[in-house]
């Protein structure tokens, strides 16, 4: 066997191992409550994924993590902490919501991308004010996103209470049919009942399309150097600026796709609320899949079953159990990754920045 | 409103209000003055706040409450300093899951305890240890809730550890230069592991002040505090007495922001403008202000 394959498996070897950890971890929550684990784990993977209607749920929940994950992932890529996907995919998701309920009408043709594109411009631009803040003046990032999430969901609280309300609810008017996006039942139907669409097509587009930026174009790799190490890239002439910018402004677009899901695709209206974590758990989806896009769509399903899984004993286990889950994965893939780095010197260097200095 | 503002009930309320914002960040100049940056205080002060309001409510008794608060606290800190001090994990993104950690398991616990995952039950307050002293003008305000006076004694006294003993002296020098001390035999990881353990340690009591304060817990209540505490840190430039001055400057706004309340602008605007007075003051007081140099980077020693 050659060195890159054996490396590969290890690395396969040691995200398998910090996964399988993790789900003991929350064992011990589990076994707190007086359940049995072993009991609690299995009716979640079976009610998930042992029917038709239950893969569905999970593509469904799958499709926005897919997003919320690109766009945490470029971040990360580039050395750029970004932890306001959750604030980029509601800004994102209102956007779509007042393009849908304001052009009802148009053709589908037309209307379905006008939404989307007015969805990506709102998230690039919650996602542009952090990078400039970050480029201008080397605010720091991470105070800066988790702030913007908060004023996100104070705005579109009064946006949609106040200025899109329909009584006695907490959602926007419905869009037109015209920017609704099918279910995949409509093809598949074996799909039935479950809210899964064609954004799921899109997440998949946007999969490879992250993955062509970062690979195959020099804007990629500019992105990957600056995550390496700003200073050397600053050396070899790079904006790096202008750099952390883009890709800020590109990771908000991404997230705010991740709202197309639920908004075009499923509930057709914007809810207070039903961002639902998902942006955070772009972080677990990112690091679990080691910041590679081609990656991401499985570690999303992965995330997908857990989130779903976590729906399905919520009546013996509180569904909480699955946050609790997704930030212990999140420390064990760190740690893992930490160990192997540590035993095995000759190891390629992960993608995550080695230092940043706040 | 110019009364509303200068008198002295206005002061103890400014005072109150900066209490769970200056603790953690007291605690966050010993952790980055360590050299770990500590994005988990909101976390730390979530634990501590739900880990109050579940001793009280089964003990009766607010001073078990505050012990757990800051048992919680310190544990978290203890989570945080195995990852990032001894194992070496990257302090930002093991800060960041410790608040999703922190957000997810209360919600869980809550809802096992209170059968509600977004809040608890009634739980007795700290209002009537000092019902006498209330009646003493002026003063009385302040007094009448001991944590006030707590947090400004901690404030001079975190001063005085950092900058006057030796143990601060170490401390310092391990963030600015983990090398240089290792070289002179100064234990980098005990060191740092401290000083993430203080930090957790004081925002479990942060937390403790917030439930205590309100008499319950609901899911996510420390909306940021932990952040905006670590941006006051950030303004007061690592320094205990400055970082306090910069908590009771965010508490006056937030109290300001009390006051406006009820007028004609949206309520959700007025929520927002602790949030975006952070950014604003971060923005603003970059440049001026320079971490220490060993901030954020993990100590490797060669290899032995």
């Amino acid at each position: 066997m050659n060195g890159a394959a054996r490396i590969l498996m290890l690395k396969g070897a040691g995200v398998f191992a910090a996964l399988l950890f993790s789900l003991i971890c929350g064992g011990v929550f589990i076994s707190a409550i007086g359940k049995d684990p072993l009991q609690i784990y299995l009716q979640m993977f079976s009610e998930s994924l042992g029917n038709p209607y239950g893969i569905g749920q999970i593509l469904f929940k799958a499709t926005t993590f897919i997003f919320t994950g690109l766009s945490v992932a470029v971040c990360f890529r580039s050395g750029f902490f970004n932890i306001g996907a959750e604030g980029q995919l509601m800004v994102g998701g209102l956007c779509i919501a007042v393009t849908g309920f304001s052009f009802a009408g148009l053709p589908s043709l037309l209307h379905i991308p006008l939404c989307i594109l007015a969805g990506m411009a709102g998230g690039a631009a919650w996602g542009f004010i952090p990078g400039f803040l970050k480029a201008r003046f080397g605010a720091h990032e991470v105070i800066n996103t988790i702030m913007l999430n908060f004023i996100a969901a104070a705005l579109i609280s009064y946006l949609v209470n106040s200025v899109f309300a329909v009584p006695a609810t907490v959602h926007t008017p419905p869009v037109g049919h015209s920017a609704e996006l099918a279910r995949l039942e409509s093809l598949f139907s074996i799909f039935k009942g479950s809210p899964v669409n064609f954004s799921l097509a899109l997440a998949l587009l946007a999969a490879l399309f992250v993955h062509y930026v970062l690979s195959h174009t020099r804007f990629g790799y500019e992105l990957r150097a600056i995550g390496l190490g700003s200073r050397a890239a600053e050396c070899a002439h790079m904006n790096v600026g202008l750099l952390t910018m883009t890709v800020t402004t590109l990771s908000g677009a991404l997230a705010a796709l991740g709202s197309a899901n639920f908004v075009m695709g499923y509930k057709h209206y914007y809810e207070i609320g039903f961002s639902d974590g998902a942006g955070f758990m772009g972080i677990a989806v990112a690091l679990l899949a080691n910041n590679r896009p081609l990656a991401i769509p499985f570690a999303a399903l992965f995330f997908g079953m857990l989130d779903y899984g976590g729906l399905t004993i919520n009546t013996l286990v509180p569904k909480e159990l699955v946050n609790i889950l997704q930030a212990i994965v999140i420390i064990m893939i760190v740690l893992s990754m930490k160990l192997m780095d540590r035993w095995m010197p000759q190891f390629e260097k992960t993608s995550l920045p080695a230092a940043s200095n706040g | 409103m110019v009364d509303a503002i200068f008198n002295i009930a206005f002061l103890a309320q400014v005072l109150r209000i900066s209490v769970p914002y200056t603790l953690p960040a007291l605690g966050a100049t010993f952790s980055e003055r360590g050299g770990v940056i500590n994005i988990g205080l909101e976390g730390m002060l979530l634990s501590g706040a739900f880990a109050t309001t579940a001793a009280t409510y089964y003990a009766n008794d607010p001073l078990i409450g505050i012990a757990c608060g800051l048992l919680a606290g310190l544990l978290m800190g203890a989570l945080h300093g195995v990852a990032t001090v001894v194992l070496k994990a990257d302090q930002i993104i093991i800060g960041i899951a410790l608040n999703l950690f922190a957000l997810g398991s209360t919600k869980f616990l809550c809802q096992l305890l209170f059968h509600s995952s977004s809040n608890s039950s009634r739980i007795v307050g700290i209002d009537a240890w000092s019902a006498s002293l209330k009646n003493i003008p002026f003063v009385g305000d302040i007094l009448e809730n001991p944590f006030i006076l707590f947090a400004m004694a901690l404030a001079i006294l975190s001063h005085y550890v950092l900058f006057k003993t030796r143990y601060g002296l170490r401390l310092r020098a391990v963030g600015e230069h983990p090398e240089a001390a290792d070289t002179l035999g100064i234990n980098v990881t005990q060191l740092r592991f401290s000083g993430i353990l203080i930090s957790g340690a004081l925002s479990g009591l942060g937390g403790a002040w917030l439930a205590l304060d309100q008499h319950s817990f609901t899911d996510g209540m420390t909306a940021g505090r932990g952040f905006i505490a670590l941006a006051a840190m950030i303004v007061g430039k690592w320094k205990p007495l400055n970082a306090t001055i910069a908590c009771i400057l965010f508490a006056f706004a937030e109290s300001l922001v009390i006051q406006l309340q009820g007028g004609n602008v949206p309520v959700q605007f007025i929520q927002m403008i602790p949030y975006v007075l952070t950014m604003v003051v971060l923005v603003s007081f970059i440049g001026r202000a320079v971490p220490p140099a060993a901030d954020g980077i993990p100590f490797e020693k060669e290899a032995s």
